[in-house]
């Protein structure tokens, strides 16, 4: 299986929402990098937008993500409720 | 199809025609396993430039740096010229020999393998 | 009455429909006249869709967020001097090269955007192509904004967008560009759109920035992430373009399987550059070259020819070549540069013996092997104060314009030579992806504007080199050019920081 990645800048936003795709995708494997997060899984990942916002603690809409966001890889399906990256393979 | 083009027999100006070089013609000289010299060189000269002038006047400005360049035995040179083994003639021009605009010339120096044997 | 509020995708097809209108008075093919040439197929435009499904308004309100922050770093920078708080003023380097050498593509893409969606039957890839275009524009901006700072600060910065239509080696990414833009519609998509977008561009926009940020470039980085979070929209689309494409017409899968090859390699062979900003430039290393290329080309583009297997498209045969090439590439770039560093218009030097050991150790096949020895022997010629710079011209590569640095990984000692004889002319080439692609379009690039060639037909200023330099190219000679040690800019940084250059140290000694 591929892995699918997504990359975030490393700020206070995005630990909210990397808290929220760890605890929505357990296998995720979370690699610190200079000012850079990187995220991969195997094949699947999804950011749901209620997590974010219950670690945010306030409302958050799924295209906020593109202002914290470096760099992904996979299939992008994106809604008004959650973003998710898969590779078919 | 040489092109995908929006016009039909569409053909593009060759930019390096040999016309365009003022008399002279372009050739490539590279040292085999001399790397400190990072690429082949290219030269402008005319095509009736006898391969003995390439030899004696034009070779020592561009390789003569390398501490290999002055043990270089010209007699046992082993050369190529577009690919093919090449018997160069000193007395004769460039052209004679079939160096044409844009050949490239490669040449070896057995037993001269660069600095500490390393292909630089 | 409580309307009901729409949601993303009802969003995006209203503002999708109510841009496309009935061509009642002329036809079709009129209108959109580069549409077919390029022998593609397309049964329904409708089928196109944009995965994010972004819409006018939310692109705006997240554009000038974005903004904000990077503008609010950028004036933190400049009032804290952060141009004093880099790792090293070599760095500055890597900085100059991107500026003279890949800013100038964002405004290419921007007019290669621009011009591409006009081309465009659907209105779903004209608004697509249309917020790209905004997307490559800002990022021109904030680019020269950013460096902006450092021009204030440091030579070689001061004439980009001529040096980048002039000089030898920004002839490397400028044709790059020229070739894409110069191509039909749909190659320019898969060309830029998807093989650079997708397969390439993290390469340059996330370790090296990466880098730039552990570096104390806080600007740079910012920007340079500021830009990505746009190429990731852009490769989703790109990924888009091509199953849009692969699903229309069988007839469409062997073209686009040959400009997948083809702008992977010629993709790649422009990121030579930034294998040598990664292993060279960044005294703070975050990773290799080859790491990062391990990481975002060989795995990432693993996981997507594999999706796009299912459609019949394999992995390009060039991918191998440049697989291949790894161990070796940037120290080849570096060679390249370090030789002909009286003709740039930024600064080269050799590495320390502690940037040797760490060559050493990321390059165990190759370093000690086959570069340490040449660079200990430049090293040597420097300090005997006979600091090497090629004297001759260097021999180019028709279709890359790279100078012939590569060899041939068989025997990585020899030089890669490929060469073939077109309307009775010979071109000379440095490997077999830009070979086969000459072979396939030979009256594209007969046109090349091959600078070497150039200069010995007399169309780049005066007969001398220091005309060629500094007229015509305008590099400031002695200021911008030669080795950073001994430069304005070196004196500089160590006035800032109270250093002294090893030389003056010496002599205090004796």
């Amino acid at each position: 299986m591929s892995k699918v990645y997504i990359a975030l800048q490393d700020n206070e936003e995005s630990h909210y929402i990397v808290e929220a795709i760890e605890e929505d995708n357990p296998d995720v494997t979370v690699i610190y990098q200079p000012a850079m997060i990187r995220i991969e899984c195997e094949g699947h990942l999804v950011i749901k937008r209620e997590t974010v916002e219950e670690k945010m603690g306030r409302d958050w809409e799924i295209p906020a993500l593109h202002v914290n966001l470096i760099t992904l890889g996979g299939n992008v399906d994106e809604d008004d409720d959650q973003i998710s990256l898969t590779w078919n393979n | 199809m040489s092109v995908a083009a929006i016009t039909e027999n569409y053909t593009g100006e060759r930019l390096d025609r040999l016309e365009n070089f003022h008399g002279n013609q372009v050739i490539y000289i590279g040292w085999d396993q001399h790397l400190m010299f990072c690429a082949p060189v290219a030269l402008a000269l005319p095509p009736d430039t006898l391969f003995s002038t390439l030899l004696e006047d034009v070779l020592p400005g561009a390789f003569s740096q390398h501490p290999d360049f002055a043990a270089v035995d010209w007699d046992a040179v082993e050369w190529h010229l577009n690919g093919d083994e090449f018997k160069p003639q000193p007395g004769k021009s460039l052209i004679e020999q079939g160096v044409d605009h844009k050949s490239s010339i490669r040449f070896s120096t057995p037993g001269l393998d660069g600095i500490k044997g390393s292909g630089s | 009455m409580t309307s009901k509020k729409l949601n993303m995708k009802e969003k995006y097809s209203l503002l999708t429909r109510d841009l496309e209108w009935e061509y009642s008075y002329r036809d079709y093919e009129e209108i959109f006249k580069q549409e077919s040439f390029e022998g593609i197929k397309i049964t329904d435009w409708s089928k196109w869709e944009d995965p994010f499904r972004l819409t006018m308004d939310s692109y705006w309100k997240y554009q000038a967020e974005k903004e904000k922050k990077l503008y609010a770093i950028f004036d933190a920078f400049a009032q804290n001097n952060g141009q004093q708080n880099v790792t090293d003023a070599r760095y500055v380097n890597a900085i100059k090269l991107f500026l003279t050498g890949v800013s100038p593509l964002e405004y290419q893409a921007y007019n290669g955007f621009a011009h591409t969606g006009r081309q465009f039957g659907g209105v779903g890839a004209r608004v697509a192509c249309q917020m790209q275009a905004l997307d490559e524009l800002r990022h021109v901006q904030t680019q020269i904004h950013a460096m902006s700072h450092y021009n204030k600060h440091f030579d070689g910065f001061q004439d980009f967008p001529h040096m980048h239509d002039r000089v030898w080696y920004l002839s490397v990414p400028k044709s790059f560009f020229d070739d894409a833009r110069s191509a039909g519609p749909f190659e320019f998509m898969v060309a830029i759109g998807f093989s650079f977008e997708y397969v390439l561009t993290n390469l340059l926009f996330v370790p090296f920035m990466s880098g730039a940020a552990y570096n104390g470039d806080m600007a740079t980085v910012t920007f340079g992430f500021s830009a990505q979070s746009d190429e990731a929209r852009h490769m989703t689309l790109g990924l888009e373009i091509i199953k849009f494409l692969l699903e229309q017409h069988p007839d469409n899968v062997p073209i686009v399987q040959r400009w997948i090859n083809k702008w992977l390699w010629r993709g790649y062979r422009v990121l030579t550059l930034v294998a040598m900003m990664m292993d060279y430039m960044l005294p703070n290393k975050v990773m290799s070259w080859q790491e990062s290329f391990e990481v975002y080309f060989e795995e990432a583009a693993t996981s997507l020819f594999k999706d796009l297997a299912r459609y019949g498209i394999e992995m390009p045969d060039y991918a191998a070549d440049a697989i291949a090439e790894k161990e070796h590439l940037s120290h080849q770039a570096w060679s390249i540069f370090y030789n002909y560093g009286h003709a740039a218009a930024f600064h080269t030097w050799m590495p320390t013996d502690q940037e040797m050991d760490w060559l050493s150790e990321k390059y165990p096949n190759t370093f000690d092997k086959y570069y340490r020895p040449r660079y200990e022997k430049w090293r040597e010629m420097e300090e005997a104060g006979e600091r090497f710079y090629n004297p001759t011209l260097p021999m180019l590569c028709q279709t890359c314009q790279i100078p012939m640095g590569f060899t041939d990984m068989e025997n990585p000692t020899m030089t890669s030579y490929r060469q073939s004889v077109y309307d009775g002319e010979r071109y000379n080439f440095c490997s077999n992806g830009c070979k086969d692609i000459f072979d396939y379009e030979p009256e594209k690039y007969v046109q090349a504007w091959l600078p070497v060639h150039q200069i010995y037909q007399g169309n780049c200023g005066g007969a001398e080199m220091e005309d060629v330099l500094g007229e015509y190219y305008r590099i400031n000679l002695g200021t911008d050019n030669l080795d950073f040690h001994g430069s304005p800019d070196e004196a500089r940084w160590n006035a800032w920081h109270n250093l002294q250059p090893a030389e003056d140290k010496l002599k205090k000694a004796s």
